[in-house]
């Protein structure tokens, strides 16, 4: 099982450290340190490293290493769920994942981990559990507890932990009762030169804010259950029920939860609600170069595409880059030569465009390669691939809760080759 | 090193291949050298204070730290500076009367304990704070507990008193938080306090107590195993198993699983349907993390029958819509196992199949370290079941953005699915990816176009006509991975792209690495009569010879040759000098003793030279890197695992692989299960050892197929590929099912004659019998003190060897094999100067000494010789198995004959197997490996079959008496260290003897039945 947790930032200082069995010493970290720098890139780390005792199974979340120390045969994917798991508790605890705020609650820290693990034993990693047992840091609270001398850690037993649903605790208690659920689509695609498409096929979750009181029992149905082939449930839902109806029914946990999250495969058409038009070239033996791309609505079922984003990792040679942007702003960071174009919303009648020259180190030959463009988008109120809520109804309480469905489509890893 | 076979496929190996036994004898080794982690910082004497980084060893050592390994912690968050004075202001707030002032102190405490700031020192001052009724404070003791008791048991005995307390509170929170913290301290003085207290928690009314107990269980026998035996928690922690809440069962499940682990023999988890039952009720019930203990545990299981393993199936197969991707992938290693067992016909079959792949496509979707695990086992699905993702090309499309480990991975897995349905997707995108940035990603993908074309033909063109626009950006690498596939697609469509060779040839001077070049050498050497100024080509390497690697120095060697046997009138200066270059100047042994056949091979006799050297080339197969059939099987039953990741089995990497337990995967039922198996095999044990039947699988067969070149070579045109005979049991599918049919057809009748063309190629007179009527011959030949020997047979006819005529047998004494050869001179010259030479064989058989006839051999004369021979010859699995095909030479020629030789003198005499070994290797044969044969008419008692049987190294292992019959169960080893089982029943009164062969290689099973009959029968 898991042995100890290293935390490492990018300077490749371990700032936490955290054992579940015996001591392992640090300099473990050296066969990490040795692969990161084989790695050159730190997202290039392996995840999985052998040393001649140890394992090393590491991740890599909002700019550190989660670098966990395993001795025996333990599957690995339990490791990397798990300090997802740790990771996405620190998130949910201190706002965000980040070296200052571990330092700040390094007890909370210290207490968490040992609640979640027990000798290497995954022990309590629901939320709602969690903060049962340890309250996370307001500013209120710290102040009621320094006058009052109570703490922020909960003295009952995690009630919820023994039950049918460990997920939910007991007794929750709201004036207002809202159940929300976001349907968040992302659109992953690969465009090929001639702007046709390679791969493309939707990740889709359903996530929720639940704030109902006593043991609601929910049942929600959807217009078209049938896009839904290739489903991952939380632990809540009842499968046999989804099997036999097509009907998501669960006891939600109380608060804010990841529901289910699907795929519609490339099987089914996908939607590709823009398009780029681009010219990028370089001209053999001279230092320049020519960048010209426009983005333009495809099928955006009559929605307004916003908030786009054009990344361009641009070749070693390039020096920098000269642009006109009909619209929104661009950068280009000489050192990674990654140039960033921020456009905005589209509008159809002025399609947005960028062009410009592109300076190349003079002597060098020209790219070979040229530069994938990587782009970012949002659509409100649509999920493009066509699912919808049908209804939400509620067992099991008298009360009459407030219900609301929140859809948005936007640009998971949506890539357009030149 | 480049073993000649790519040039030579004649029938004849000469001794070059010396070098070769060293490469299987050695084996990679899997784990970097080890660093002594310990001795770093103490390694680096005289380090300049502070001053930049060490020099020269230290500094490889070191790695990426210019500062010295005991990283300085940046200054304290909460703390200040002064470290000694802080422990003085902590040690004060500590011993406060104000509770507030207390806890902030143990707060800060803990704070400096976690970025590894020592503060021990505050041991009794902490523990001090223990008794207290505020939960925090108490955590937070219990916290600093566990990391400082070890280095202070002393004081930790404090603490002892108010744990078991604590045990006692009415709080369950407060039972379970002390048994736990308890656990966690690992002193020995203190284990012996904690067992009473963890009785009573086992059995504690609140489940929340007792499933923390369980792990407390683990905890403990982690630090003193014995204790936790003698006070029979383990029974306990069994009787947990039957546990009413499923998280107590998830946590017994997770904790004998750890158990286990260290005590592989133990059978802790002893499964049965009610358990598996229990096992399946807490599945759906307990968390996800509880989930994957149980899915793991129930994946050891081996269901009885095929309905069993449907319905554990159907029960498991929920658990691949988690959200949990481990849970997700340990339910698929469950599917894939059982799967194993159902009937291919069955429904529910194809919907399993089906089921399978949009949970495996969903993993890729996740977080790149998951996607990466996740890989590693698709590669293994895909391997053994390429049907569950055959239409999932897309998804492994390479995004430039993924990770480089994530990339190479989905190549791989892009060219297992490549097909004749999809290859024109696949092609455009490996075009794509060969323009990358990434240069092993390039050159991978500039591979896997080769790959291709090899595998689907239809696309062959399509992917030369790519590399050759690829060859055309000059890019080095490109090039030079170009120019290396182009070789492989030459040799698999021999005549059919030479166009394209003056486009190589322009590239000639960008070849800088050693595997292109070779490679350029060869395609310039295989087709120099069709390139005008190959000669001039060649000499251009021929400058810097010595300079190059062997690899290209041995291709230079054979690519010359095969110029000057094409061309021989403007080239004869040229082999000179690289003969001599090659047998003069070069101390590399490979390259000598190639350069020395060469050269008297073309001294000698040309025209065999060219028989030798320009034969037909054997086809190269159309898959590469495969893992290996068994130990891929044994992979499927490690999914999700590191030994997934690491594509070993765990024997190979974990540390001291205390006696592994080898996993396999359950055999298919109905097929003809055999009713005789011993029974006297206790049920549910663990499957034995594999005996030690193929060292090092994957290394070997590596070795043997990587050769130097590359791609595996499918033998001469017979059924299957050449195999090292270690590893005879890895040629799956169509051969072993051949040879199964085979026995079994032959089950009830008596053994006819071999097919036709397995028989000696010049037994002119006794084919009609077959081999029976050969032994025949014999009667009383056989000598007691050796296994039997059969009576010389003519080999080599008179007529067909310008007068030798070679009679022979084989036979095998005290350990050492011989073949007793009689020579007659039936000529009117006299005959001198002979040597004889195997062709490689199945079994290796090589002579261990040249073939001494001392004096010339005169008209009529017959000179006996017996013939040393050992078994560390190169091996070629020939058909039928026990062929050898044998060279002379004297002074008139070369003469070719085969033979086959009698398995038995294969039998080594350390034989005969334990029996428990033998119990458990018997049942852990898979029953299609079983072969049952009849021989006919021996009227023997057990005991003299038994003797009998001896002498020739059939052991005995045990006899039992069923109804009047004797059941004689018998074990024999090859020397190759191949088992085989046997069970022989003898009748009283019945002269005809039933004889079942179990082994892992069941393709030997009915050349040992011939044995037994030759044996039995004389």
């Amino acid at each position: 099982m898991i042995h100890s947790l290293f935390l490492i930032n990018c300077s490749g200082d371990i700032f936490l450290e955290k054992h579940w069995k015996s001591v392992v010493s640090q300099s473990v970290c050296d066969y990490f340190f040795e692969a990161q720098e084989k790695a050159a890139d730190v997202e290039n780390v392996p995840p999985v490293i052998s040393t001649p005792h140890h394992y090393l199974i590491s991740i890599y979340r909002d700019k550190l290493f989660f670098v966990s120390v395993i001795q025996t045969e333990v599957p690995p994917l339990f490791v990397i769920e798990f300090l997802h798991r740790v990771a996405d508790t620190f998130q949910d605890y201190f706002g965000e994942c980040s070296e200052a705020a571990i330092k700040d609650n390094v007890v909370i820290v210290y207490e968490l981990l040992e609640e979640m693990l027990d000798n290497g034993f995954p022990l309590a990693t629901e939320s709602n559990i969690l903060k049962e047992l340890i309250k996370p840091p307001t500013i209120l609270r710290s102040v009621v507890n320094s006058i009052t001398g109570s703490s922020n850690v909960g003295d009952t037993l995690p009630t919820g932990q023994l039950s049918n649903i460990p997920w939910r605790r007991a007794g929750v208690k709201y004036t207002n009762n809202e159940a929300y659920f976001d349907v968040i689509e992302e659109i992953d695609a690969i465009i090929d030169k001639s702007g046709s498409t390679v791969f493309a096929e939707i990740q889709g979750v359903i996530d929720a804010c639940i704030k109902l009181s006593g043991m609601p029992d929910l049942s929600l149905s959807f217009m078209n259950p049938r896009l839904l082939d290739d489903v991952s449930f939380h632990p809540c839902i009842r499968f046999k029920r989804w099997e036999s109806e097509r009907v998501l029914s669960f006891i939600p946990p109380d608060g804010n939860f990841r529901l289910i999250s699907y795929r519609v495969s490339s099987q089914n058409l996908v939607a590709i609600p823009v398009y780029v038009k681009h010219n990028i070239s370089f001209k053999e033996n001279s230092s320049c170069g020519r960048f010209d791309i426009t983005i333009g609505p495809k099928q955006n079922m009559g929605k307004t595409i916003e908030g786009i984003t054009v990344t361009v990792h641009m070749p070693k040679v390039v020096l920098n880059m000269n642009l006109t942007a009909t619209q929104g702003s661009y950068t280009f960071d000489p050192v990674t030569k990654v140039l960033t174009w921020d456009v905005g919303k589209i509008t159809p009648q002025k399609l947005p465009s960028l062009k410009g020259l592109v300076n190349l180190q003079s002597g060098a030959p020209k790219p070979e390669e040229n530069p994938s463009l990587n782009i970012q988008f949002k659509i409100q109120q649509l999920a493009i691939s066509g699912l919808k809520v049908n209804r939400l109804d509620m067992y099991g309480e008298k009360y009459k809760p407030f219900k609301g469905v929140k859809y948005i489509t936007k640009a998971g890893k949506f890539q357009v080759r030149t | 090193m480049i073993p000649l076979s790519q040039n030579l496929p004649s029938p004849f190996f000469l001794p070059l291949f010396s070098a070769w036994s060293s490469a299987f004898g050695v084996l990679p080794a899997h784990k970097p050298v080890p660093l002594q982690d310990s001795s770093l910082v103490s390694w680096v004497p005289g380090w300049p204070g502070g001053g930049p980084g060490p020099t020269w060893a230290s500094a490889r050592i070191l790695g990426r730290h210019p500062k010295p390994l005991a990283r300085p912690h940046r200054p304290g968050f909460t703390l200040t500076h002064s470290f000694p004075g802080e422990i003085f202001e902590l040690k004060a707030e500590l011993n406060s009367d104000k509770k507030e002032k207390k806890k902030e102190a143990v707060k800060k405490v803990i704070a400096s304990m976690t970025v590894g700031k020592d503060v021990s020192a505050l041991f009794p001052d902490v523990v001090n704070c223990m008794q207290t009724d505020n939960l925090e404070l108490k955590k937070l003791v219990y916290l600093y507990l566990m990391n400082y008791a070890k280095s202070q048991p002393d004081m930790a005995i404090m603490a002892v008193n108010t744990f078991v307390k604590d045990c006692e509170d009415p709080n369950p929170l407060i039972r379970a938080l002390a048994v736990r913290t308890m656990g966690c301290i690992r002193v020995d003085k203190i284990t012996e306090y904690l067992c009473e207290p963890l009785r009573k928690c086992l059995k504690d009314e609140d489940p929340y107590v007792r499933k923390t107990a369980a792990v407390c269980v683990a905890k403990l026998h982690d630090i003193n195993a014995q204790l936790v035996e003698d006070q029979g928690f383990l029974d306990t922690l069994k009787d947990l198993i039957s546990d009413s809440n499923p998280m107590v069962v998830a946590n017994a499940v997770a904790a004998l699983s750890e158990i286990a682990e260290s005590h592989p023999s133990s059978n802790l988890l002893d499964l049965n349907p009610q358990s598996i039952n229990k096992l399946l009720t807490a599945l759906n019930e307990c968390t996800e993390w509880g989930q994957i203990f149980i899915l793991d545990c129930l994946a050891s299981y081996m269901p009885k029958d095929d309905r069993e393993a449907q319905s554990i199936c159907e029960r498991v197969t929920p658990r691949l819509s988690h959200a949990n991707s481990a849970v997700v992938l340990s339910a698929v290693k469950v599917l894939m196992k059982f799967m194993e067992m159902l009937s291919k016909d069955l429904d529910y079959y194809g919907t399993l199949l089906k089921k399978l792949a949009p949970p495996l496509v969903t993993l890729l979707s996740a977080e790149p370290e998951l996607q990466y695990v996740a890989l590693r086992n698709i590669n293994l699905i895909v391997q053994k079941r390429p049907e569950i993702l055959k239409h999932e090309m897309k998804v492994f499309f390479v995004k430039y953005n993924d990770p480089i480990y994530v990339k190479l991975e989905k190549l791989d897995i892009m060219i297992r699915l490549a097909s004749q349905a999809n290859i024109a997707q696949v092609l455009a995108e490996l075009k794509e990816y060969a323009t990358e940035v990434d240069v092993d990603f390039v050159r991978k993908a500039v591979r896997a176009i080769g790959r291709c074309a090899i595998k689907v033909e239809q696309s062959a063109e399509r992917c030369v006509s790519t590399l050759l626009d690829l060859i055309q950006t000059k890019v080095n690498y490109v090039v030079q991975e170009a120019i290396v596939v182009i070789k492989d697609i030459f040799r698999k469509y021999p005549n059919k792209y030479e166009s394209v060779i003056a486009t190589l040839c322009e590239n000639l001077d960008s070849l800088d690495e050693p595997e292109a070049r070779a490679a350029m050498i060869w395609i310039v050497g295989e087709y120099a009569e069709r390139i005008d100024n190959a000669d001039e080509l060649l000499e251009s390497f021929l400058e810097g010879f010595h300079d190059e690697s062997t690899q290209v120095q041995l291709q230079l060697l054979t690519a010359i040759v095969k110029l000057f046997l094409k061309k021989p009138t403007e080239t004869q200066e040229l082999v000179q000098q690289v003969l001599s270059l090659a047998t003069q100047d070069s101390d590399n042994p490979d390259l000598r003793d190639r350069g020395y056949i060469y050269w008297r091979l073309l001294s000698t006799d040309p025209v065999a030279a060219k028989e030798v050297v320009l034969a037909e080339k054997p086809l190269i197969s159309e898959e590469t890197d495969l893992i290996e059939p068994t130990l891929l099987d044994e992979l499927i039953c490690y999914i999700g695992t590191l030994a997934s990741v690491y594509h070993k089995p765990p024997s190979a990497f974990v540390e001291g692989s205390r006696g592994v337990v080898h996993k396999s995967l359950p055999p298919r039922t109905g097929s003809s299960e055999s009713a005789e198996s011993p029974e006297a095999a206790p049920t549910g044990a663990p499957p034995g050892e594999q005996p030690a039947v193929i060292p090092a699988q994957g290394d070997l067969l590596g070795d043997l197929l990587n050769l130097d070149l590359g791609p595996p070579v499918t033998g001469p045109p017979l059924t299957a590929a050449p195999v090292q005979m270690g590893a005879v049991d890895l040629l799956g599918g169509g051969l072993d099912s051949l040879m199964g049919d085979e026995a079994e057809g032959m089950g009830g009748t008596n053994f006819a004659a071999p097919p036709a063309g397995t028989m000696p190629a010049n037994l002119g007179a006794p084919i009609g019998g077959g081999l029976g009527d050969l032994f025949d011959l014999t009667s009383g030949v056989g000598s007691l003190s050796g296994s039997y020997v059969a009576p010389k047979a003519v080999w080599l006819p008179a007529m067909k060897a310008k007068g030798l005529e070679i009679s022979g047998t084989f036979t095998r004494q005290v350990g050492s094999i011989s073949m007793d050869l009689l020579l007659t001179n039936k000529a009117l010259q006299v005959m001198s100067d002979f040597a004889i030479q195997f062709n490689r064989n199945s079994f290796g058989l090589a002579p261990a000494a040249p073939l001494q006839v001392h004096a010339p051999l005169s008209p009529n004369q017959t000179v006996e010789i017996s013939l040393p021979l050992n078994t560390v010859g190169s091996v070629m699995k020939m058909d039928p198995l026990n062929n050898l095909q044998v060279a002379v030479k004297n002074n008139i020629d070369v003469f070719y004959f085969s033979t086959l030789y009698p398995l038995h003198i294969l039998f080594v005499e350390d034989g005969k197997m334990e029996r428990q070994m033998f119990l458990a290797t018997w049942k852990d044969i898979p029953n299609e490996n079983e072969a049952q044969f009849q021989i006919k008419d021996c009227p023997l008692n057990a005991e003299a079959v038994s003797s009998k049987l001896q002498a020739s190294n059939i052991f005995t292992i045990a006899k039992r008496n069923v109804e009047g019959q004797d059941m004689l169960y018998q074990s024999l080893k090859l020397t190759n260290s191949i088992w085989v089982l046997a069970e022989l029943r003898v009748q009283p009164g019945n002269p005809n003897l039933t004889l079942s062969l179990k082994c892992r290689a069941p393709e030997v099973s009915q050349h040992v039945y011939q044995a037994y009959e030759t044996i039995l029968k004389n």
